[in-house]
């Protein structure tokens, strides 16, 4: 198992560590839903240096990544982030992404833990004849997130020279930190709050998530584990490769449509030819469910309408914020409807619910 | 978490975490501290979910009787002994925080009737035998 430059810092806060996506990883440090509070109320800091970053460079690299990935990379403003997929011919992911776009037309790419060795095969693999260096940056950068409404204060006191009332949702600068020069901070982040994440070289990761958690103490920030990331994720309605996409669920029906790009001048990608038949002729939609019941609805739960199954759970949890148990779900159309009541099917025991629309939260734009 | 909590040895232990107890001529069956622990990680509020069976229901042994369900993830409950059910403890289902304040009495789940009265048996371990079954697991 792979450990982040942080490791030794989780275990001296008493967290529990699991094996996620080949990295032993902080489930939580407290309770999980004391942890989603924390973050919907003050902040939360998080280790993300199990992500996988890799950066494209060369003088194909944007016209590259237009070619496998969904999103239209040409199109997007220097210094800006968009979702994107890496999808197959069929227009199923085999991941999904965030794409930087850097000045000068090179990209940075953040994957997911448990696909990076896949996405960096099956990027080796597309780049032949184009002009480009694919450079696997996970073992050097460390990458600690820092989400919720005080963010902006803690962090501002560690950042020299730049104040980060100037940085965009989905924005992107090089900013000093904690003295370390040009450190990349970008507005993004996994939970529906106001947040930055930081792509800190390892031989400071631990300073600067020490020098975090200490600027953050006044502003009630506190360690948030992967339990509560999870939860905030999908209040906040946004994707997990292996739950709302995955290789038979493509991004068209999970209602990622603002992360593929059908442009004409984007020209051919791999995936569109599929994607473009799944826009015309979709079979079914990622809803939200909320539920008054005890259960938790989890992947797989099969989702009815009187006799007849109409769809599936996606994710479930126990909602701090919306205090209810909720759930993202594919159901058929004609059963997508907001309101719409249906029924969870726990082993036989029926479980009522109500379709909602997605997110069930979010404040990112504040 | 090395805690040596001497677990009592007036009952018998099953390889899933549950305990079977002698009551008079019937047995009750409950969920070890490790389980519980394994579930809530602790935290009593972690624990959101518990489903017990019907009474008349017949059990074979290692047959699946309820389910009990955290924050994160539903593990089955097991039964240790073969036999019919005849009572369960409905505070419970209400009450989970039970389970972490006293998994070994009021946490009891269900009252069984076993089918033979030498339940005791095959396949269970005592206090003993169960605490180094644990500490084999770790490694």
């Amino acid at each position: 198992m792979k450990r982040t430059a942080l490791h030794d810092v989780h275990e001296r806060l008493g967290a529990k560590l699991i094996e996620f996506g080949g990295w032993h990883m902080p489930v939580q440090y407290g309770p999980i839903l004391d942890e989603v509070t924390t973050v919907r109320t003050k902040a939360g800091l998080f280790d993300l240096g199990h992500m996988g970053r890799v950066r494209v460079t060369g003088k194909d690299a944007v016209r590259y990544v237009d070619r496998i990935a969904t999103n239209f990379c040409a199109k997007i403003p220097t210094n800006a982030i968009r979702y994107s997929l890496f999808c197959k011919e069929d227009g199923n992911p085999i991941d999904d992404v965030l794409l930087y776009k850097e000045d000068g037309g090179s990209v940075f790419i953040v994957v997911n833990a448990s696909n990076t060795d896949v996405d960096l095969a099956w990027m080796r693999e597309h780049s032949k004849g184009f002009d480009v260096k694919i450079d696997d940056q996970t073992d050097e950068l460390g990458m600690i997130a820092i989400q919720g409404q005080t963010s902006r204060e803690a962090l501002q006191k560690l950042v020299d020279g730049f104040d980060l009332g100037d940085l965009g949702y989905y924005k992107f600068t090089f900013a000093t930190v904690c003295g370390i020069p040009n450190m990349r901070v970008s507005r993004t982040g996994y939970t529906g709050e106001l947040g930055y994440e930081l792509y800190v070289p390892n031989a400071h990761t631990e300073r600067v998530w020490n020098a975090l958690a200490e600027a953050g103490k006044p502003h009630g920030v506190a360690a948030i584990g992967l339990g509560a990331r999870d939860i905030l994720r999908l209040e906040a309605g946004m994707p997990l490769y292996g739950h709302e996409i995955d290789a038979t669920h493509n991004p068209i029906e999970a209602g990622l449509h603002f992360g593929v790009s059908f442009a004409p001048e984007k020209g051919e990608w791999i995936g569109r030819a599929a994607l473009e038949r799944v826009q015309k002729n979709p079979k079914q939609r990622l809803v939200g469910l909320t539920t008054e019941g005890p259960r938790v609805p989890r992947q797989g739960t099969p989702i009815h309408r009187g006799a007849e199954q109409v769809g599936a759970v996606a994710s479930g949890a126990v909602s701090p914020t919306i205090q209810k148990n909720i759930a993202s779900a594919f159901v058929k159309l004609g059963c997508d409807q907001p309101g719409l009541a249906l029924e969870l099917d726990f082993k036989g025991k029926r479980q009522a619910c109500t379709v909602q629309e997605l997110p069930f939260f979010s404040r990112t734009r504040k | 978490m090395t805690s040596k909590t001497t677990r009592p040895d007036d009952r018998k232990y099953f390889e899933s975490h549950e305990w079977a107890k002698q009551d008079g001529e019937n047995v009750i069956i409950g969920i070890t501290d490790f389980a519980v622990t394994a579930l809530s990680n602790g935290n009593d509020s972690d624990l959101v979910y518990c489903d017990l069976p019907e009474p008349g229901r017949e059990l074979a042994q290692g047959e699946t009787f309820g389910e009990i369900e955290s924050v994160k993830a539903v593990s089955d409950l097991n039964s240790p002994v073969a036999g019919e059910v005849i009572a369960i403890n409905q505070k419970i289902e209400e009450h989970l925080e039970i389970l972490s304040r006293d998994p070994w009495n009021e946490g009891w789940m269900i009252r069984i009737r076993p089918t033979s009265k030498n339940w005791a048996g095959e396949k269970l371990m005592s206090a003993a035998e169960y605490e180094k079954y644990l500490e084999a697991q770790k490694h």
